[in-house]
């Protein structure tokens, strides 16, 4: 009988003691098949957490795909040093991404975090980031604040703000001519920040915001909200992604709104890992963002030949990202010979980065951990029967904080759904 | 070794374990053991509606999260320590509790299940909306670890551990003595049959009550204490998919045993910690666990396990196939 | 008033979608009283299977039979393999067909991906058709008419054929049923089979509406559940009235109260379930 105590003990302690790092081998990549290292440091721990599973499958896998692609590309080494890849899976929850990043920190002892996928993963782990000094990559989220009201020393953007190229958006409208649009973006913060930051230049420009509707997350029928558009404007701009941005556009089509109005789209409504499911209802859409696989400068292609030949389909700005992300991390290995000085060291390299080649242009990273690159606004073309994000015109350098100054951008509120306020909404 | 020796024995083995394990592990793996000890008195404060009361309920991540946000806010918006946001937290969602508990409980089986899968979903929608109370998607973080006189505040890993420890183990001695007093047993015969009870001059209506009432405290219990161990809440807490979590637990374990319910939720959490580093098909894994647990493991863990080594019994009726059916195929509970 | 109409035509479309969607839950868990949770999951994989028939192809009406033959498939296999063996046992039937969805929705995973596909309707529905002042999708108005032509077929099934009674005399009472000669087993394997079909054939129609992506499954399962349950429990009638209310309520809401969107739909819902426990339109 006491044996059988002992059993369930056992069981019970193998189990807890599972978590722990004997027992459980960390998915790592490819650290084998790289070739001698040149130094004789341990290998560089990149920790990537991210949603390979759930809602948002797509978009951790594409990210973990550009970076996999560039690490693959230089042997896993940079500076001399090997370069090894913990990865964890949040599916899309912020509690299990916080759980990873903890895993990811205390256990696995990486020198740096990639990930995670989304905004509330973001806003969920970057209080536990700021307090273990934890140097981390966001290569997507692209919540505003996480680099302005909310920033820490410890978080730099690879990728974007919300906001960034919404700003780019708005001032490009406007000079087009347009003067009073109406606005249909998701509800929540991903969509409100794109909001605001076209609203914003859109209106210092001159332009009015005469209306926006608000559609849920889970909006699988535009139907309701067509009717309540307003008639008198000179434009309409969207705001959706995902599952949402492919219905939109086709309930557009469907209810023979396509073509009365200029549409304009925000939040990387077609971007490339959408575009491959839509069809001629997306055609004309005009659209704004850091990134086009249609870009036709020589890193561009380049990265965009690589891609497709591994993974078949064209590159989005997720896996852009994740590419991206490995060049800065190799770049700040290369500039510190291999050897940064502890995490400070790390932060301080990787903050001083800047790449010239990098797929969608050149970056830089701004005091805040923000992230300042080219903008490229763009329009869907059919060519050689596939669709594309033709660019048609380039806005180089935009920050954050837009031309705006840091200190006044942040002493207003972060965009909300109600601000900026709908002062010409009727 | 007769049944009650056993049973001592293992609950002293569990508890050595318990206390010992944290002071040997990293941090990471005390993290892990703290989400464990929450998630028992989340699975423990529902057993006491499917297990003991009979009650399936879909929603009660409802009280989980609406603890942990009333929780976070009191300690966001109104500056309080973690003893009030504490309080503040039960209190709501006692009110909550004892306002829609006095609807749903008039129905039972699948209406009851519908009831509880909607008030979760109507808070989920509400904090999804009400972006600025709830911070909307994006959650709400903030420190809120307890102050602990002659400790300070607990902000290590293994302090806080210890602190849920103390807790849980509270929690374990409450739901043990109510489901093994008066009440208790009324509502195992509500649970057998509503009928007989009342027959017999229950007010079943009242017991039912309470039974939901202590069932949402305990569950809003544990979103407090998730809430403080992560320092963050968001709609998640709200969603479907944290009800059935817990319902996994209870199931896998075994319902109507407590300690069933809390092992359910041990081997729940430790095994999404390493199936998910080990492997990205882990959902796949987990599913087919549950379906062989049930297939395989009809008493559910507690019920293989605890025969194999403490022969202890459950309080659950007994389950198997033949006797659970009845003619019209139409159950309210049973497993 | 063109907002009344056009809203209203809305509702109705996207309440018969739910109901092509509800009416196996219905036969599942209204007549069986099988706690079939996997119910989404069987709708998602025949929408990719679907999906990738209409990619090869170009055939609706292929996809739409390839879509109904995975409902069934599946369905078979799971009444047979598990639910079979737990009658009678709730916790354990919510436990297995979870982790079946589970096992279903990370296979799909695997196979499709997790980017968000669309399916086209056949050209031919793929106009809009002018209806009054707003233009309306042909699609939509196909599958009113399929909701309701189902609806019919059903109810004249369950009616008025043999088959129906037997159905109706095994679920009202089984050892009555079999004492009168009726397999059983055969039976329930039937309609299970047949409510997985449904699944499976509302997973295609559904395909244009909805698009498919992974999570659709568990954002499709809670609204089925309180159409059946609120419809009433055991009747094709009630889960008709369930999902139009569901429908209506869902467009109005978002039209006249967005702020609001899940109140509005789960509040009704407990009030219904309040004073009418057993749904509108239980079965006698």
């Amino acid at each position: 009988m006491a044996s059988r105590h002992a059993l369930f003990s056992l069981l019970l302690g193998m189990l807890l003691a599972g978590s722990s790092p004997v027992a459980a081998p960390p998915h790592a990549a490819a650290a084998a098949g790289a070739p001698t290292p040149a130094t004789s440091l341990p290998p560089f721990k990149v920790g990537f957490y991210g949603a390979l599973t759930g809602n948002f499958a797509s978009s951790g896998k594409d990210m973990l795909n550009g970076l996999t692609l560039f690490l693959k590309a230089i042997n896993y080494t940079a500076g001399g040093r090997k370069v090894m890849v913990i990865v964890d899976d949040t599916a899309g929850d912020p509690n299990t991404a916080l759980a990873k990043a903890r895993k990811l920190i205390e256990q696995d002892r990486v020198d740096v975090l990639v990930g995670p996928t989304l905004a509330n993963e973001g806003y969920a782990v970057r209080n536990y980031i700021d307090g273990a000094k934890a140097p981390s990559l966001f290569p997507v989220v692209s919540g505003d604040d996480i680099t302005q009201r909310s920033r820490t020393p410890w978080i730099i953007r690879t990728g974007w703000t919300s906001s960034q190229p919404a700003h780019a958006l708005g001032k490009w409208v406007f000079g087009q001519g347009k003067r009073r649009v109406a606005i249909i973006a998701y509800d929540y913060a991903f969509g409100w920040e794109n909001v605001g930051g076209f609203q914003r230049t859109f209106e210092d420009a001159g332009g009015q915001v005469v209306q926006k509707i608000w559609t849920p997350q889970t909006t699988s029928d535009f139907a309701p909200y067509f009717p309540q558009l307003k008639k008198e404007v000179d434009g309409v701009v969207v705001a959706q992604s995902g599952g949402n941005a492919i219905r939109f556009l086709q309930q557009w089509q469907e209810f023979g709104l396509k073509g009365t109005i200029p549409l304009y789209g925000l939040a990387a409504i077609t971007d490339e890992a959408l575009l491959k499911s839509m069809g001629d209802e997306a055609v004309g859409l005009v659209t704004v963002l850091h990134w086009s696989a249609a870009l036709q400068t020589p890193e561009a292609q380049a990265f965009v030949r690589k891609f497709m030949g591994e993974y078949k389909d064209a590159p989005g700005y997720r896996a852009e990202a994740g590419y991206v992300t490995g060049q800065v991390i190799a770049k700040a290995l290369e500039n510190t010979g291999g050897k940064p000085a502890g995490a400070q060291g790390i932060i301080a390299a990787l903050r001083a980065v800047k790449i010239a080649d990098a797929p969608r242009g050149p970056i830089s990273f701004d005091e805040y951990g923000g992230i300042v690159e080219n903008e490229y606004i763009r329009r869907v073309e059919r060519v050689h029967g596939e669709l594309q994000n033709t660019v048609i015109a380039t806005l180089p350098n935009v920050s954050q904080f837009w031309t705006y100054d840091p200190k006044g951008f942040l002493s207003k509120p972060v965009y909300s759904r109600e601000y900026p306020t709908c002062a010409h909404c009727q | 070794m007769a049944p009650g020796r056993s049973r001592l024995l293992g609950a002293a083995s569990s508890i050595l374990l318990l206390v010992v394990l944290p002071i040997l592990l990293p941090t990471y793996p005390v993290f892990v053991l703290t989400s464990v000890l929450i998630f028992a008195i989340f699975a423990m404060s529902l057993d006491v509606l499917i297990g003991y009361l009979g009650y399936t309920s879909f929603g009660h991540a409802a009280f989980f999260g609406l603890g942990a946000y009333a929780a976070v806010l009191s300690a966001l918006r109104l500056g309080h320590g973690f003893w009030v946001n504490l309080l503040l937290g039960l209190a709501a969602v006692l009110l909550v509790a004892m306002a829609v508990g006095a609807i749903a409980l008039r129905t039972s089986g699948l209406p009851f299940i519908m009831i509880s899968l909607a008030l979760a979903q109507a808070l989920w929608g509400l904090a999804y909306r009400w972006a600025r109370v709830t911070g909307g998607d994006n959650g709400l973080s903030v420190a809120m670890r307890p102050d602990v006189p002659f400790l300070g505040r607990l902000e290590s890993s293994r302090a806080y551990y210890y602190f849920v420890l103390v807790v849980f183990a509270m929690a374990v001695a409450v739901l043990g003595m109510l489901v093994r007093s008066p009440f208790g047993l009324s509502w195992r015969g509500i649970r057998d049959s509503e009928i007989r009870m009342q027959v017999l001059g229950y007010h079943t209506w009242l017991h039912k009550y309470l039974a939901y009432i202590t069932a949402a405290v305990f569950g809003g219990l544990a979103g407090i204490l998730n809430a403080t161990l992560t320092g963050f809440v968001s709609p998640e807490t709200l969603a479907v998919s944290t009800s059935a979590t817990a319902i996994f637990m209870v199931i896998l374990g075994g319902p109507g045993t407590l300690v069933g319910p809390s092992l359910g939720a041990g081997v729940v959490v430790v095994m999404r910690q390493i199936v998910s580093s080990v492997t990205e098909r882990w959902t796949l894994v987990l599913g087919i666990v549950y379906v062989a647990t049930v297939m395989f493991m009809p008493g559910g863990l507690l019920g293989t396990i605890g025969r194999l080594t403490f022969g202890i019994g459950s309080d659950a009726p007994i389950p198997s196939g033949p006797a659970g059916a009845k003619k019209g195929g139409r159950t309210r509970s049973g497993s | 008033m063109q907002f009344w109409i056009v809203q209203t035509f809305n509702g109705v479309a996207y309440g018969m979608l739910l109901f092509l969607l509800s009416a196996g839950l219905s036969l599942i868990l209204g007549m069986m009283s099988i706690a079939n949770l996997a119910h989404g999951a069987f709708y998602l994989i025949a929408s990719y299977v679907g999906y990738s028939v209409v990619r090869a192809t170009s055939s609706f009406p292929l996809a739409l039979g390839a879509g109904a033959l995975t409902g069934l498939a599946i369905g078979f296999v799971t009444e047979r393999v598990f639910m079979r063996r737990l009658l009678g046992r709730m916790h354990g039937q919510v436990l297995v067909s979870i982790g079946i969805a589970m096992i279903i929705s990370d296979v799909a995973l695997v196979v499709w991906q997790g980017d968000p596909v669309t399916v086209r309707p056949p050209a031919l529905l793929s106009r809009s058709v002018n209806l009054w002042v707003m233009r309306f999708p042909a699609y939509r108005l196909f599958i009113i008419a399929s909701g309701l032509l189902i609806a019919v077929a059903l109810n004249l099934a369950l009616r008025r054929t043999r088959l129906g009674a037997v159905i109706r005399a095994s679920v009202d009472n089984q050892e009555m049923a079999r004492a009168m000669g009726i397999d059983i087993e055969k039976v329930f394997m039937l309609t299970f089979g047949f409510g997985a079909l449904l699944a499976g054939f509302a997973g295609v129609m559904g395909a244009p509406f909805l698009s498919v992506y992974p999570g659709l499954d568990w954002e499709l399962l809670p609204l089925t559940l309180v159409v059946v349950i609120v419809g009433g429990i055991g009747s094709i009638n009630g889960a008709l009235v369930g999902s139009l209310i569901l429908g209506l309520l869902d467009n109005y809401g978002r039209a006249l109260f967005p702020d609001l969107f899940y109140f509005t739909l789960f509040v009704p819902m407990i009030v219904i379930l309040a004073f009418r426990p057993a749904g509108l339109l239980p079965r006698a």
